[in-house]
């Protein structure tokens, strides 16, 4: 069976683009994306796409011309973009199709998201009496996590220090200075131990990719990457997870874990294995929880892991290379595409500044999401 | 005063000189959830029955909210009459943890394995003459 390769990246940079509407930065997006594969939008025999408030994925035909392709519109909260990649894989994979485009893009109002009740199976009382925000859980995972392994707070803030350094130094970043420690230990308070600078801003922006067989990339690009495996998992009973007015009384390994175990079985490597990784880190505690959970280090080992530098671009296992969801800000249709776009140039080599030093063969990507939701992307030169 | 209504049938126990948290348990497995439901989480039977969860917990997790929230939030408060709440998951007898608004919203007082009692509180007047209530927990510590 063929393995299915990436051959075009697109992006929209996030942040905030008031003269456009979501669709078009979805549109610009898969422009560049085709471009960069050098070639057509006629070219493109399916697409898989999704956004959250910026309209049907598949509308974007009015945009990019109206071929006839099979286009399928994705929603599947944070993990929009995995489900996407997924999708493409398997329609490359069975010997569907040759070739195609992944697009994410969204448009989200300012400040915390607001979620409806409804839409995830709840009655309303929870939203109404103030339980349903994912600040809230995020903030009491992590501030469990911190009693059980004992993660500092200096942890934290060395999570949210290396975010906007690295968002310093890319330039398609929305989150582009760089803090002390002073700023960001000195920020105000958002949901204890979490505050302003430790949680990452919905925003806007689009992210596209063009995979074609293996076999065929070389007609489109000089430095193919091939996506070795692409993994989406729904929870099981006993992870603590978002939206949850209960929880189990036993604990029951996140979907991240699985998803991480069987992307790491299906590209046949080990976490120890990979150069260089993007970590779901709507706030800083995700990413330290994250990297236990995606088998790359042991529950508390993040505390040293941090103070050593270890997921610095010049470490062992760098981490959030463009600054992440912290400096990008979270566009939820697009932001998984945006990990694999910074993967795809990281093993390219065409990371700027931020390159990862001796040409990275190895990358990950992992999204999490509600209501317990995960997607793992291997990626290798 | 105005007459008291629960906000959302079938939480707790109302009227009630002690109110408990209702929520169900399933018959072939045993587990419990909050709230009710009618099909099991755990082993997908459809035989549950409604049970009492009790009034009493130990704090298992917990945050403070800082900032008002956007709708659905549904209070009487306006953006200058809002007061930081306490947000936690307190560990019943049963095992689960049920999500659950917090009396304290300080971290002086706020910590894992504080012990924690049940009390319904108003939420808003629901415009006909009713006020609508909700459960919450606070620290039997400070009782």
């Amino acid at each position: 069976m063929t393995d299915v390769a990436i051959v075009g990246l697109g992006l929209h940079p996030f942040g905030r683009s008031p003269a456009l509407s979501g669709l078009e930065q979805g549109a610009i997006a898969a422009r560049a994306a085709i471009a960069d594969a050098g070639t057509n939008f006629k070219a493109m025999e399916f697409a898989f796409g999704g956004s959250q408030d910026g309209g049907n994925a598949d509308s974007l035909v009015n945009l990019l011309g109206l071929t006839g392709l099979q286009f399928t519109n994705i929603w599947n909260g944070c993990a929009t973009g995995g489900s996407s990649l997924n999708a493409a894989y398997s329609a490359i994979k069975s010997g569907q199709y040759d070739m195609g485009l992944v697009v994410g893009f969204d448009k989200h109002a300012r400040g915390a998201f607001n979620p409806q009740p409804k839409d995830w199976g709840l009655d309303d009382w929870y939203g109404e009496t103030g339980l349903m925000l994912t600040t809230q859980y995020f903030a009491m995972k992590i501030q469990r996590y911190m009693h059980d392994y004992g993660i500092s707070r200096e942890t934290l803030v060395r999570v949210a220090e290396k975010a906007f350094r690295n968002g310093s130094i890319t330039p398609t970043a929305w989150r582009q200075t760089a803090l002390t420690t002073e700023d960001i230990e000195q920020a105000p308070m958002v949901s204890e131990p979490l505050n302003k600078y430790m949680f990452c801003s919905p925003a806007e922006g689009g992210c596209a990719l063009v995979l074609c067989r293996a076999d065929m990339a070389k007609n489109y690009t000089n430095n193919p990457v091939l996506l070795k495996s692409a993994v989406v998992r729904s929870r099981h009973y006993g992870s603590f997870e978002v939206f949850s007015p209960s929880q189990a009384p036993a604990v029951a390994p996140s979907p991240t874990v699985t998803a991480s175990r069987a992307a790491f079985e299906f590209a046949g490597i080990g976490p120890d294995d990979v150069d260089v990784a993007q970590l779901q880190d709507t706030e800083v505690g995700a990413e330290i929880m994250h990297l236990a959970e995606n088998g790359f280090c042991e529950h508390g080992e993040q505390e040293q892991w941090l103070r050593e530098g270890v997921t610095e671009i010049n470490g062992r296992l760098p981490v959030n290379t463009d600054g992440g969801c912290l400096a990008n800000g979270e566009p939820v249709g697009a932001s998984g595409l945006r990990q694999v776009y910074e993967i795809c140039h990281q093993l390219r080599g065409t990371a700027g500044k931020r390159q990862v030093p001796n040409a990275p063969k190895v990358g990950y990507t992992h999204v999490y999401g509600a209501p317990g939701i995960s997607g793992v992307n291997i990626l290798t030169t | 005063m105005l007459p008291q209504k629960p906000l959302h049938p079938g939480l707790f126990t109302w009227p009630d000189s002690a109110p408990e948290l209702l929520g169900s348990r399933c018959v072939d497995c045993g587990e419990h959830a909050f709230p009710s439901q009618s099909s099991c989480r755990a082993c997908s039977s459809e035989h549950t029955e409604i049970v009492g969860l009790g009034n009493k917990g130990t704090l298992w997790t917990w945050t403070i909210q800082s900032f008002m929230p956007k709708a659905p939030y549904h209070t009487d408060e306006t953006p200058e009459s809002f007061c930081p709440y306490g947000v936690g998951y307190i560990e019943l007898a049963c095992g689960i943890k049920v999500e659950s608004r917090l009396h304290e919203n300080s971290t002086d007082t706020l910590r894992i394995g504080l012990p924690m009692k049940l009390e319904i509180v108003p939420v808003r007047d629901d415009g006909e003459g009713n006020q609508l209530m909700t459960f919450q927990f606070r620290s039997a510590e400070a009782l």
